[in-house]
C-alpha cells in the first residue's frame, strides 16, 4: 500500500512537471525573444538565454509608436471602466438583493440576458450606436460598452454576495433611520469586500486585454489601447518579433503583479466567469 | 440622498413587525416576519429603487438590449451605413446567401472541428491535472500558479506567441518537429496551409484553456466526501471503477457546466483566429465570427454580418436548450 503511494506520487510529480514544462516553454520563448537581436529572432537552434542579449527592443518599443500613450490610454480605460462596473453593478446587485419593487424578477433575467450573449456579436450595432452617439474613436465609447458587457455578470456575483450580509444589521440601521443608501453604502459594501474584489479584478482583467470592440471603435492611433498596438505592432513591424514581445511583457506585468499579490480572488473571479476571447 | 426616504417610516414598519410577530408568538419563525417586513416595506422602495437601477439599466438598454435589437433588423436589409434611411429590405435573403456560401460553410466547420478538439482535450487535460494537484503535494500552490499564467495572458499576446512559434521559416515547431524528433523532413508551412493554419489557432486554446478547466475541476473533486473513495478502495474497487463509479457520477453538474461554457466559448472564437489566421488562404481558415468581422468591416456588407451573428445565435440558442435539459435531469430522476 505505502510503496504503490509512493510510486503513484513520482508519476504525479513527473507529469506534473512535464506539464510544468509545456506551459513554461512559449513564456520562455517569448521572454528570451524580447532581449534577442533583430538578427537573431530566428535563429535555431534556439539558445536558451540570447548571446548577446539587449535591451533594445524594450527602448524601441516603448519609444517608438506611441507605445506610451498606448498604456496610458489602456490605463485610463481600465480604471474608469472598473470602478464604474464596481460601483453600478453593486448599486444593481443591492436593488435586486435587498430592495422591493414590482419587476423585480423580470428585471433580473432581462439583465442574465446579457450574461448569454458573446460580446463579439454586437459589434456591428454597438458600432453603428457608436457613430450615432459620438463615442466612434472615443475612449468614452470602449469604457461604455466595457461596463454594459460586464455588468450583468458581476451583478449576479454580487447579488449572490449581498445577500449573505446578515439581514439584523440592515434593520438596526433603518431603526436608527438609515436611508437605503446609507445601507448599502455603511453595511452592505463594507462587509462584501472579497466579493467587491472579485469584481475589480475581472472588469480590470477585461478592460485591460479586451481587443475585439477597441479594434473596431477606435480609428486613430492616437487613441489605442495597448491590445490593438501590440496586434498592430505585428503587422506593421512584419519581422520585429523581438519588439513585439518585449511590448507584450510590458503588457503583461500589471496583470502578473495583480495575479500574485491577489492570487485568491483572481482564482475565485476567474472560475467563476471564465475569459474568453 | 434623503429624499428617497423617510426616516420615520421605516423604523416605525420594524417596530411594527416585532409586534406582530411577538403577539402571534412567531418570533421564531423569521419566514412570518420577513414576509411581514417585505409587505410594508414595498410601499416605499420604489424611488430607492429606480435611483439604485437607473445607471446600470440605461446602459444595458443603450448599449446591450437596444443593439441586439437593432442588429436583427440590419439582418433584414441590404444595410447603408452612411444613410441607414436608403436600405433596402431584403428579407431573408442575407441569410440564405450565408448559407449558401461556401466561405459560410467552411466557417462553420472550422468553428466546428476547433471546437471539438479544443474542448474534449481541454477537459481530459485538465481532469488529470485536477486530480493530481488534487492531493497532498509538495509545491501545490506552484503548480496552480503556473498552470494559470496561460489563463491569464491576454488573447491578443498568446495569438502573437503561437504566430511567432508556428513560423515556417525558423519556427520554434518546425524545429522541433524536423531537428529535435525527425518526423518531417522539410518545414511545414503552417499558416499557408488552409487544414493545418488551425493546429495553431486549437493549440493556443488548449495551452491557454486547460489551467481554466483543471481549476474547475478541483472545485468540483472537492465536493466529493474522501470517506466514500476511502470505503471503495476497502471494498476493493481499483483506481478506474472508483473514477468511473463514483468521481464521474457525483461531478456531473461539474462537468455539464465546463462542457457547456466551453463549447459557446469555443463556438465565439475570435480573437485568435483573427490574429493567428486572419482567415488566410483564400478566406479557408474563418471561424464564424472573424467572417462576421470580414463580412461587416472589409466588406461594408453590415445585413450579410448581422445575419451571421443571428445564425451563430440559433446555435448557441439551440445548445443552451439541450443544456438545460441536461441540468434538469438529475433533479427529474
Amino acid at each position: 500500500m505505502k510503496r504503490s503511494q509512493s510510486i503513484f506520487k513520482i508519476l504525479s510529480y513527473t507529469i506534473l512537471v512535464l506539464g510544468l514544462v509545456i506551459v513554461a516553454i512559449p513564456f520562455w520563448y517569448m521572454i528570451s525573444t524580447a532581449f534577442k537581436p533583430q538578427t537573431m529572432v530566428f535563429e535555431l537552434p534556439p539558445q536558451i538565454w540570447p548571446n548577446p542579449s539587449t535591451l533594445n527592443n524594450f527602448i524601441k518599443a516603448l519609444t517608438t509608436d506611441k507605445f506610451g500613450l498606448y498604456f496610458l490610454n489602456s490605463t485610463k480605460v481600465t480604471i474608469i471602466s472598473t470602478l464604474s462596473t464596481v460601483l453600478i453593478s453593486s448599486m444593481l446587485a443591492f436593488a435586486f438583493a435587498r430592495l422591493n419593487f414590482r419587476f423585480k424578477e423580470p428585471l433580473f433575467y432581462l439583465l442574465l440576458l446579457g450574461m448569454m450573449v458573446p460580446p463579439v456579436m454586437l459589434i456591428i450595432p454597438q458600432f453603428v450606436i457608436s457613430h450615432w452617439l459620438n463615442l466612434y474613436n472615443n475612449l468614452w465609447g470602449l469604457i461604455l460598452v466595457y461596463v454594459t458587457m460586464n455588468i450583468s455578470m458581476q451583478t449576479f456575483l454580487l447579488r449572490g454576495v449581498f445577500e449573505d450580509v446578515p439581514k439584523d444589521l440592515e434593520e438596526a440601521a433603518m431603526i436608527d433611520g438609515g436611508s437605503p443608501w446609507t445601507i448599502f453604502t455603511k453595511i452592505v459594501l463594507p462587509l462584501s469586500r472579497p466579493g467587491l474584489a472579485v469584481v475589480t479584478i475581472n472588469s480590470f482583467l477585461y478592460s485591460w486585454e479586451e481587443y475585439s470592440w477597441a479594434n473596431v471603435n477606435i480609428g486613430d492611433s492616437a487613441n489605442r489601447t495597448l491590445p490593438i498596438g501590440i496586434a498592430l505592432f505585428q503587422t506593421e513591424h512584419l519581422t520585429e518579433w523581438g519588439q513585439v514581445f518585449a511590448a507584450s511583457l510590458v503588457a503583461l506585468i500589471p496583470v502578473v503583479i495583480i495575479f500574485i499579490v491577489f492570487q485568491r480572488y483572481f482564482i475565485q473571479g476567474i472560475s467563476t466567469t471564465g475569459i474568453k476571447g | 440622498m434623503s429624499i428617497i426616504s423617510s426616516p420615520a417610516a421605516p423604523g416605525q414598519d420594524i417596530l411594527n413587525t416585532i409586534e406582530i410577530t411577538e403577539n402571534n408568538e412567531v418570533t421564531f419563525n423569521p419566514r412570518g416576519k420577513i414576509d411581514v417586513m417585505q409587505a410594508n416595506k414595498s410601499r416605499n422602495q420604489i424611488l430607492p429603487a429606480i435611483i439604485f437601477l437607473l445607471p446600470g439599466f440605461v446602459l444595458f438598454f443603450v448599449f446591450f438590449l437596444g443593439p441586439l435589437l437593432y442588429s436583427f433588423r440590419i439582418s433584414f436589409f441590404d444595410w447603408n451605413f452612411v444613410h441607414p434611411d436608403r436600405s433596402v429590405f431584403v428579407g431573408l435573403q442575407n441569410y440564405t446567401d450565408q448559407l449558401k456560401s461556401p466561405i459560410f460553410q467552411r466557417a462553420v466547420i472550422n468553428t466546428a472541428v476547433y471546437t471539438v478538439i479544443s474542448v474534449i482535450v481541454k477537459m481530459v487535460l485538465g481532469f488529470f491535472v485536477a486530480v493530481l494537484l488534487n492531493q497532498k503535494l509538495r509545491g501545490r500552490t506552484f503548480f496552480r500558479v503556473t498552470y494559470y499564467l496561460p489563463v491569464i495572458t491576454s488573447w491578443v499576446i498568446v495569438s502573437l506567441l503561437f504566430t511567432y512559434m508556428f513560423s515556417g521559416q525558423g519556427g520554434l515547431v518546425n524545429y522541433f518537429l524536423k531537428d529535435v524528433l525527425h518526423v518531417i523532413d522539410k518545414n511545414i508551412m503552417w499558416l499557408a496551409d488552409p487544414v493545418l493554419a488551425l493546429a495553431p489557432v486549437v493549440l493556443s486554446d488548449i495551452w491557454k484553456g486547460v489551467g481554466w478547466t483543471a481549476l474547475i475541476f478541483m472545485s468540483g473533486l472537492q465536493t466529493i466526501p474522501v470517506e466514500m473513495l476511502e470505503a471503495a478502495a476497502v471494498d476493493g474497487a481499483n483506481w478506474w471503477n472508483r473514477l468511473v463509479k463514483i468521481v464521474l457520477p457525483m461531478m456531473r453538474s461539474t462537468l455539464v457546466f465546463l462542457l457547456v461554457v466551453q463549447i459557446l466559448g469555443g463556438l465565439n472564437a475570435y480573437v485568435s483566429f483573427q490574429l493567428i489566421t486572419g482567415g488566410d488562404p483564400m478566406d479557408q481558415t474563418h471561424s464564424i465570427l472573424t467572417l462576421m468581422y470580414r463580412a461587416t468591416f472589409e466588406r461594408l456588407d453590415f445585413g450579410g454580418g448581422a445575419a451571421i451573428s443571428y445564425l451563430l445565435t440559433l446555435f448557441v440558442f439551440v445548445l443552451s436548450i439541450i443544456q438545460l435539459k441536461l441540468l434538469r435531469k438529475p433533479a427529474g430522476e
